[in-house]
């Protein structure tokens, strides 16, 4: 129990060496990595260094209403265009389904077949992406999307705008911007730094869709007040000169047809404007547009708000635009963004914010060390005076225990929080546990009338079992917290748990390697402990 | 030369104390319950919801009462329902930040798309009333869809943890040990509670995590006696049980208390140099530490004698003939 084999000291040295040696580029600036050393080291959680964690919910819903919408369309057109004629009625939307009445004398099973052929087989999933509901005894048809492919648009819908929003962060020219998808339909996004936490929530939470409408000017601002809105017409908020507008409905170029922009000063009069790129569709449509509406004005409508309402001078035929209007450059430049990156396919919510201050984070640093420090020096002290000789062994243990530690977050390459500098103090108080286990154990044994060697031996013998049941329990303790827990609560568990089993190593094995040397060597007639 | 806090002969008669406990701590877990349903928890922005913003003053400065009513008066004029403006740190009439707490957006006040925007507003607002080159220390919004799922997550990693726990000790022991270990954690963690009901230190996510350390804590004590106590009852199989549980507490009286000194050094430094945002998780813990050793020494062992336990604990399942053995 108390000899150990030359390979053993050295397998255990060499470990504590490596922890040691991955330990290392912790203590210098990442970007000026020492020659040498690998590249490990801890991150700093966001408490920590500063930054934003922003947890966004993808509208689900909204990506479903939309494809019912749309398969709303396909069926009107489907039965419009397509030959011979079926006559249908009562087409309409009920919850997720729409629904239709074939009346008497047209051909029902000539009307379900052409609603059949809607159905695809969804792209690189398994299944087709709607269902058909035929009830021939009332004459009704229905057809409604299958679960397969809502959960396929969800999916979809949730992947693209990890795209979208990893787009505009980037664009923003923040650093190392973490975008992670969290369950079904949730987005987790954290941007380490000081930067604006609220203009990262404007670019990403917008939705960006972009449309250019006609403007109706044959709608006065009194009809608009007295509510005498022509069909097809819509009317929304100008936020560049107030007011509101009626414009047409349909939208002649959708921001899907834009390929590029970018924003710069005005070139004439003051502020910034947004210049654009069509892509050779827009191009066309934007020529043919300008080119017949000379004179009257066009609305640039960006989420339901007309951003600009210029009118046309000359027909735009260069494929190229801009938008003007009173930006900031700091507006301009996040319209840019959002033209550019396209619109999101779901609407986001941001359902939690944690924003922490580059100061506080360093200040929740400086306190976490000194905390660490003094807890350190406190116990080593403490130790030392209680069990003497044998204090200073645990010493030893508790720094290999702390570099260890230090090293195993490093080859991990764990994100340190606040809580998880917690749990390394806790884990500091908690480590010389299994010595203390062990040393009172030693003095009940010497009590008994064990020579020094026998009561050092049956000591580590008799005090393992409890050793090994004591730190099982706080090790459910950290496992629990890791599955169960959030963010900061795993950092803690993280650094607790490496800690148990870390401490038990130490105690039981660095300090029996010196306790039995010295025993073993010195045959000491007492002992002091 | 070294130094023995506890001498380690100790004779104390801790089943004799055992109903003066077990009524202390009936009684203060009835006061724990009774705090928490008059006076409740004092639920952090992780469980309650809203948004909370808080700002430092410009370098070198520091915020006297004037800025604490412009900041009032600022954010009262956003017509946010309840909100609550506070000083934090540094002295009276020199606060060294302010602290603004907004109650969550209801769905009639626009839900959770118009919260976002309000931590925005708030932000706005104080810019306004306090300097633009204010620090912005902390901005904090929860939606009540989090702060319901966290609550929920909370309560399930207790209910987890103390079953874990119980099946750990049903397993390594038997059920009487796990009963007595069990009720010694519940114990613990009610007390906690309590005392965050009485004290109104805020409750946080942090806190549900010191609550499963001190259950972790309390459990490796526990399991350190109960250990022992199966170890004296292999080796003194005519002891009465009484007997042989009293020494037991005794004999790991020493370790128990040594250990919760180190701990408590290690969390009493993090209470005091940790700084304020671990100020609640290392009171919870030490407060922990203190309940959790209380409760293994007078609550968890003694409960062994009213439970009674497997007298047979030898390996090879010889039948016991007590003095047989050497």
């Amino acid at each position: 129990m108390l000899r150990f084999n030359r390979w053993q000291i050295i397998g255990i040295a060499v470990l504590i060496a490596l922890a040691a040696y991955v330990t290392v580029p912790n203590f210098f600036p990442k970007d000026k990595p020492v020659p040498g050393f690998p590249d490990t080291g801890v991150t700093l959680g966001l408490d920590l260094q500063g930054g934003s964690y922003l947890l966004l919910g993808v509208g689900t819903e909204e990506v479903i209403d939309a494809r019912i919408d749309n398969l709303r369309g396909e069926v009107t057109r489907q039965f419009r265009t397509a030959n011979p004629r079926i006559r249908f009625a009562e087409l309409r939307r009920e919850g997720d389904m729409i629904t239709m009445r074939i009346p008497e004398g047209q051909d029902f099973k000539a009307a379900e077949q052409r609603l059949r052929r809607l159905s695809r087989p969804l792209p690189g999933a398994p299944g087709r992406d709607t269902r058909i509901i035929a009830d021939e005894a009332n004459r009704r048809l229905s057809i409604t999307l299958t679960e397969e492919a809502k959960d396929f648009y969800i999916d979809d819908a949730v992947t693209s705008s990890i795209t979208a929003v990893r787009n505009r962060i980037d664009a923003l020219g923040t650093t190392e911007p973490q975008i992670q998808r969290q369950g079904e339909d949730r987005l987790v996004v954290q941007v380490p730094g000081d930067g604006d936490s609220e203009r990262l929530k404007s670019v990403i939470g917008r939705t960006g869709q972009l449309t250019f409408h006609m403007v109706d000017d044959t709608v006065s601002p009194s009809d608009i007040a007295a509510g005498r809105i022509p069909p097809r017409r819509i009317v929304l908020p100008n936020v560049d000169t107030g007011g509101q507008l009626a414009l047409f409905e349909t939208a002649d170029i959708t921001g899907d047809m834009i390929t590029d922009a970018s924003a710069t000063p005005n070139t004439d009069g003051g502020g910034f404007q947004v210049n654009f790129a069509f892509d050779a569709r827009g191009q066309r449509r934007f020529a043919d547009v300008t080119r017949e509406n000379l004179g009257r004005r066009f609305a640039i409508v960006l989420d339901d708000e007309i951003i600009s309402a210029p009118t046309i001078q000359t027909p735009i035929l260069g494929g190229s635009g801009r938008i003007t209007g009173r930006f900031t450059p700091e507006e301009a430049n996040e319209l840019a963004i959002l033209i550019k990156s396209g619109a999101l396919p779901a609407p986001l919510t941001v359902l939690d914010q944690r924003t922490v201050g580059a100061n506080l984070g360093a200040d929740s640093v400086r306190a976490g060390t000194i905390a660490l420090l003094i807890g350190f020096g406190l116990v080593i002290i403490y130790m030392a005076v209680t069990y003497g000789r044998f204090g200073i062994y645990a010493d030893i243990a508790l720094l290999a225990n702390v570099l260890l530690i230090a090293g195993a977050l490093s080859l991990l390459g764990a994100t340190l929080t606040l809580p998880g500098i917690a749990g390394i103090v806790l884990t500091i108080g908690m480590a010389v546990d299994a010595n203390v286990l062990i040393f009172e154990r030693i003095r009940e044994e010497l009590a008994s009338g064990k020579g020094p060697v026998a009561a050092v031996e049956s000591g580590y013998r008799n005090a393992l079992s409890a050793i090994i049941d004591a730190n099982l329990t706080t090790l459910i303790a950290a496992f629990i917290m890791f599955m169960l827990g959030s963010g900061p609560v795993r950092g803690f568990a993280v650094t607790l748990g490496i800690g148990v089993v870390t401490s038990v190593f130490t105690a039981f094995v660095i300090t029996r390697i010196f306790a039995g040397h010295y025993v073993l060597k010195a045959r000491p007639k007492t002992l002091a402990i | 030369m070294a130094l023995q806090l506890i001498p380690s002969d100790t004779k104390i008669d801790f089943i004799k104390y055992r109903r003066i406990a077990q009524v202390i701590s009936a009684l203060a877990i009835i006061g724990s319950i009774t705090a928490f349903f008059t006076l409740g928890l004092n639920f952090g922005i992780d469980f309650r919801g809203g948004v909370t913003v808080e700002v430092g003053p410009p370098p070198g400065e520091t915020f006297d009462d004037q800025s604490l009513s412009a900041a009032r008066s600022a954010v009262g004029a956003l017509g946010l329902g309840d909100v609550q403006v506070q000083s934090i740190g540094g002295t009276a009439g020199a606060a060294d930040g302010i602290v603004v707490a907004v109650e969550a957006i209801t769905e009639e006040q626009g839900g959770q798309e118009r919260q976002a925007a309000v931590a925005g507003e708030v932000q706005e607002a104080l810019r306004q009333a306090l300097g633009a080159d204010i620090e912005m220390r902390r901005v904090d919004s929860v939606t009540p869809t989090v702060s319901g799922e966290l609550v929920q997550a909370g309560v399930t990693a207790l209910v987890v943890a103390i079953l874990l726990m119980l099946a750990y000790i049903w397993f390594r022991f038997e059920w009487q040990f796990s009963i007595g270990a069990i009720l010694a954690l519940t114990h613990d963690v009610i007390l906690t509670i309590g005392v965050f009901c009485v004290t109104q230190f805020e409750f946080t996510l942090a806190i549900i995590a010191a609550l499963l350390t001190i259950i972790g804590y309390s459990m490796n004590d526990t399991v350190v006696i109960y250990d022992r106590i199966r170890e004296n009852l292999r080796k003194y199989k005519a002891m009465p049980l009484r007997d042989v549980i009293n020494l037991s507490i005794n004999q790991t009286l020493g370790r128990t208390i040594m250990t919760s000194l180190t701990t408590l050094l290690a969390v009493v430094s993090l209470f005091l140099f940790g700084g304020e945002v671990l100020r609640g998780f290392s009171f919870a813990l030490i407060w922990g530490v203190l309940v959790g050793t209380y409760s293994t020494v007078f609550i968890a062992a003694p409960l062994l004698v009213s439970t009674g336990v497997k007298r047979d604990w030898s390996e090879n399942k010889t039948p016991a003939t007590a003095d047989a053995r050497p």
